[in-house]
């Protein structure tokens, strides 16, 4: 019972539970003995939360068995990033400079989780403060991807998409900066959906690049990935850039087709030096199966989308490097004793950030000080106005865009870990819907010719999710991939 | 955009990063690099383009001015690595004689 | 030579004056403000700076701050933006301060001020909008930072509102400086948005001054003056500079664009940083926080509603009470035009409630240690304890004890001056031995009032006095000794 339960959908564990087939008792258990089983091999989580999980199972149980009426998550275990703040479990971000924090309050999307009744598994491993295309700036531990041990699962959500890829958990959550949810799904061969900048309430979510990040689920299919979103998505008082207006009803109408729709291509991506051709020759795919299935597809132009990555590099570190300012070694988290106040909060960054941190912090630092202001900062805004009016102007001609996720799919750890620039052209076509604040989303497409899972991305105007899911629903549906992880270096799922 | 060293050790102390030599010397040329790249920004937008800082325009968001529970005290300064009578511990702060 | 040349400079000073807003709650979460109480006890996520918290402005303060603009005439900006200023301090939990930079929300107002030598106009660059740091205690041998072994941080002061009004340099005396901190505190309490107490803190003034020789344009080196806790001080702060500034000039050495700390005890401004050390605070628009784009119609409405403000105040206790102007200033300036308008409009003459206000609640408050506008006295109170002095109930001796008696809430002037038997004794019958006692115990001062030495009767009348306990009327006491001495 228990291998078959860890392969079921969210909401085919919603079937069962509510046809009191199997208990949320049940199903808890046989995803944490899952983790206990695979976990020494996948390293997705940092902290296991066993016995509040079964707590939590066991009043939905109760609940259930009252005739009280249980929500779409309710029983459904839910991994959580660790950069969300979860009240008394310990929060890192990954990093050691919160190694043993327990932070005195929930995130937002951690009390909606809660409150939706989802069974919370554990907090999952992460690039250090979100800042890595790899997942290899955790400073803890390596996450592998279950399709090939020796590749990385992408990042900086390495844990969130490695999970669920892993069937530790049938859905997690993620956040995407620059391409953090996006990059690992496809990498994977999971379904990661960021929303619009601002669906997803940030309060209690440790802020990397305030204007960009956005919580994300991560499932194996389109409609738990929706499910999951619906959960976490709506207006948050406590975070003053949530967008008021109701988040939709994203199951209505998922299973509409495409028929008629206009679905456009994104010129450039396809022009973009360093695309492998499995990537390239499953997205065409994709592309034609659209087509198939009665969309018009039409050619567009992001001609700014090419200066995505510089903008993206300056605007990002900027505000990351005032974010991070409060980790001093004061308040919470690492201390390193010195003399002086000034000389502990020196020693306590310099011994608590690893290096991609310390680096992102220097260039933001450098890119706000006087006299650079305008050339960056500011510069890189107005780069960031003409992503906007271009996405403006691609969805005057269509309704959804599709591109490839990443140029490549997983690469060997250590491949790009020496050239920082290397690693963050990885995020060239994920960036622009960040920039923009559009909603993006990544689903998988097949295999490249390595037997890696390759991820198509369909992105949606702002407040356009409904019109995202349904494509990328219509294409799961022709594409039919099988997510078990297969392969020479797979992980063994017992 | 070069960064010499001095640049290095002067961000850094912005940035209150006590930098050892080898990572002030690997930085020089990895931040020179970065912002090499990153300056291609300067080659679109011209000055008549507005910065967008959100994405999503939003404008006036305000709280009503409605007292909530504070956490309770020994909640804040649970997370403290040092504290002492209800207060956050620091080490001597120097740099200003008052 | 050079003390000529001293004689011919002059100051040019700009000040920042920091208001502590009174609203129910921090700036950007909703922790009650409170003064007092255990430490760390009014304090959130958010104030704490914990990760992941998020800042939500608080509408009432940024109402107060679009108030206070309208008060000082600025123009309100249309849209502005919260920035952060970045700079490490543990009592600053974020490492950075939310303010605003380039678009604050009020630009260019002005204040006229009145010193004795007549009204000028002191320019209003910017009013903003930010938020307060925490408290150190600096623990060690000396309780100041200097010497400490180490700190203690509480960050229930941390989040407060703040409004920052900043001057324009057009300053060129202490008096005037002070006249602007009297006229923006009296704008504030009218407008009730502050406490604005200069010992506590919750107004706070750092000058900016610098000397130029008179008819030049171009300003010379500043140094910014802290830590001046009343006006009084303020105004020692500023003379102190201006001379320490004018002796380094004269003696042809450099002003150096630094801070400097008021010390009141020492009366002297010692070296607090220097330009070197300044920090470069890399501001950029916050990008947890939205514009601020205040409509057009609430604008209006605010403008509305604003009260009367000091100038027109005093204005009006002038031409339309008939108080006298500098009455009338001070007065709005310790908030007790209120009384004053109330007991004129019980019947009180202005002039005369005027003084008794001025002299004899200030000199109350002093010695309570209270403001003025503390004092439990009603318009209608102090227009009964008038009229008991001039239908000859009390003297004024009498009344200030009667007053003294209402302020210690004792009751009514009437109700004071009965239970505590003040009236005055204005039967002569009642007085007649008194007087008489007085002439036979002085002979030699009976003698010369006798001789035409008018001057020694106080002596007489004082006599009387002290035998009634104060309470004879004075004239009548004086009338029975000249009907005594001289008519025969």
């Amino acid at each position: 019972m228990g291998e078959l339960l860890v392969t079921k959908t969210a909401a085919g564990l919603r079937n069962l539970l509510d046809a009191g087939d199997v208990s949320a008792v049940e199903v808890a258990q046989a995803h944490l003995d899952h983790i206990e089983a695979t976990d020494d091999q996948l390293k997705a989580f940092l902290v296991v939360m066993r016995e509040s999980a079964l707590t939590k199972a066991r009043e939905v149980d109760a609940r259930i068995a009252d005739g009280a009426g249980a929500g779409l998550l309710a029983g459904i275990p839910v991994a959580l990033k660790d950069i969300f703040t979860t009240r008394a479990v310990p929060t890192t971000c990954g990093s050691k400079i919160l190694e043993g924090y327990r932070p005195p309050y929930d995130a937002t999307v951690t009390s909606r989780l809660d409150a939706a009744d989802a069974v919370l598994l554990g907090k999952t491993n992460m690039d250090e403060f979100a800042m890595g295309s790899s997942g290899e700036n955790s400073a803890y531990q390596l996450t592998t991807n279950p399709w090939d041990l020796e590749r990385v699962p992408g990042g900086s959500s390495s844990g969130s998409g490695a999970a669920v890829a892993g069937f530790q958990t049938p859905l997690a959550v993620g956040t995407d900066t620059g391409g953090s949810v996006r990059q690992p799904a496809a990498f994977s061969g999971v379904v990661g959906a960021k929303p619009t900048y601002g669906r997803v309430s940030r309060y209690g979510m440790i802020a990397f690049a305030s204007s960009l990040d956005q919580a994300s689920p991560f499932a194996r299919t389109v409609t738990d990935a929706a499910w999951m979103l619906e959960a976490i998505a709506g207006h948050d008082p406590m975070d003053s850039t949530s967008i008021p207006e109701p988040f939709p009803n994203l199951r209505e109408g998922l299973e509409a087709g495409v028929g008629g729709m206009r679905i456009g291509v994104v010129r450039e991506f396809f022009e973009s030096e360093g695309l492998e051709p499995g990537v390239r020759d499953r997205t065409q795919e994709a592309i034609q199966r659209l087509s198939k299935l009665g969309a018009q597809i039409v050619e567009v132009s992001l001609p700014h989308a090419v200066y995505g990555v510089s903008a993206y590099y300056l605007i990002a570190p900027s505000e990351c490097s005032s974010n991070l300012s409060r980790f001093d070694g004061v308040r919470y988290g690492l201390r390193v004793d010195a003399d002086s106040a000034e000389e502990m909060m020196a020693a306590t960054r310099e011994a608590g950030f690893g290096a991609e941190v310390k680096r992102r912090i220097m260039i933001g630092t450098y890119a706000l000080s006087a006299g650079y202001y305008d050339a960056y900062y500011a510069q890189a805004q107005r780069v960031r106005t003409l992503i906007l009016r271009d996405f403006a102007a691609a969805f005057e001609q269509c309704d959804a865009l599709i591109s490839p996720t990443a140029p490549t799919t997983a690469f060997r750890f250590g491949d790009k870990s020496d050239d920082p620039l290397a690693m963050y052209l990885n995020d060239i076509f994920t960036i622009p819907a960040s920039l923009a604040g559009t909603p993006a989303m990544s689903l998988p497409a097949g295999l490249d010719e390595k037997g890696l899972p390759v991820g198509v991305q369909v992105m949606g105007p702002v407040l356009g999710e409904q019109v995202m899911f349904r494509v990328a629903r219509a294409l799961e549906a022709e594409i039919a991939f099988d997510p078990t992880p297969r392969g020479p270096n797979a992980l063994e799922l017992g | 955009m070069s960064l010499s060293t001095d640049d290095v050790r002067h961000v850094a102390r912005l940035a209150r990063l006590a930098l050892t030599d080898d990572e002030v010397e690997a930085l020089g040329g990895q931040l020179s690099n970065i912002l090499a790249y990153a300056e291609k920004v300067g080659e679109v937008a011209a000055e008549d383009v507005p910065p967008t800082s959100h994405p999503y325009p939003l404008r006036n968001v305000y709280r009503t001015d409605e007292a909530r529970a504070s956490l309770p005290p020994e909640d804040a300064i649970s997370t403290a690595p040092q504290a002492e009578d209800g207060r956050f511990h620091v080490p001597r702060i120097v740099g200003e004689e008052a | 030579m050079v003390l000529e040349q001293a004689t011919h400079y002059e100051a040019v000073i700009g000040l920042e004056v920091h208001v502590e807003l009174n609203t129910n709650t921090k700036m950007f979460c909703s922790c009650a403000i409170d003064f007092g109480g255990e430490p760390n006890t009014r304090t959130c996520p958010v104030c704490l700076g914990q990760p992941g918290s998020l800042p939500v402005v608080n509408g009432k303060a940024v109402e107060a701050a679009i108030r206070l603009g309208l008060a000082l005439g600025c123009d309100i900006t249309p849209v502005s933006q919260f920035h952060r200023k970045n700079y490490f301090y543990p009592d600053m939990p974020k490492n950075y301060q939310i303010s605003q930079y380039d678009v604050p929300i009020c630009l260019g107002g002005a204040l006229t001020v009145t010193t004795g030598e007549g009204d000028h106009r002191v320019g209003i660059t910017r009013v903003h909008m930010e938020e307060d740091t925490g408290k150190s205690l600096h623990v060690g041998t000396s309780g100041r930072i200097h010497g400490a072994e180490y700190s203690l941080v509480d960050y229930n002061r941390a989040g407060i509102p703040l409004l920052e009004i900043v001057s324009e340099p057009d300053i060129r005396t202490a008096a005037q400086a002070q006249a602007y901190l009297a006229e923006l505190r009296a704008i504030v309490l009218a407008l009730g948005i502050s406490d604005a107490r200069l010992e506590e803190g919750s107004m706070r003034c750092d000058a900016n001054v610098s000397l130029r020789p008179v008819g030049h344009t171009v300003f010379g080196t500043r140094a910014e003056v802290k830590n001046m806790n009343s006006i009084r001080s303020l105004g020692r702060a500023i003379e102190y500079e201006i001379a320490r500034q004018t002796d380094l000039l004269t003696h042809g050495h450099r002003v150096v664009q630094e801070t400097r700390h008021w010390d009141e005890d020492a009366g002297r401004t010692s070296t607090l940083r220097t330009k070197e050390t300044t920090e470069d605070y890399r501001y950029f628009p916050d990008p947890d926080l939205v514009p601020v784009a205040p409509d057009a119609g609430w604008i209006e409405k605010l403008r509305a509603a604003l009260p009367e403000l000091p100038a027109a105040k005093r204005r009006r206790l002038v031409d339309d009470v008939g108080v006298g102007r500098e009455q009338a200033a001070t007065l709005v300036a310790i908030g007790l035009d209120g009384v004053l308008e109330d007991a004129v409009g019980a019947g009180a003459a202005a002039g005369e409630a005027a003084n008794w206000l001025t002299n004899e609640v200030v000199a109350w408050g002093n010695e309570q240690d209270l403001e003025p506008s503390a004092a439990p006295l009603t318009g209608a109170r102090l227009a009964e304890l008038l009229a008991l002095v001039s239908d000859g109930t009390l003297s004024k001796k009498l009344a200030r004890q009667v007053l003294t008696g209402v302020l210690a809430g004792e009751g009514s002037p009437r109700e004071v001056t009965k239970a505590r038997g003040l009236e005055q004794i204005s039967d002569s019958d009642a007085i007649a031995a008194a007087v008489d006692a007085a002439i036979v115990a002085d002979p030699a001062a009976a003698q010369k009032v006798r001789d035409g030495n008018d001057k020694a009767i106080g002596a007489l009348v004082g006599a009387v006095m002290r035998e009634t306990r104060g309470q004879a009327n004075p004239g009548l006491v004086n009338q029975l000794l000249r009907e005594r001495l001289l008519s025969s």
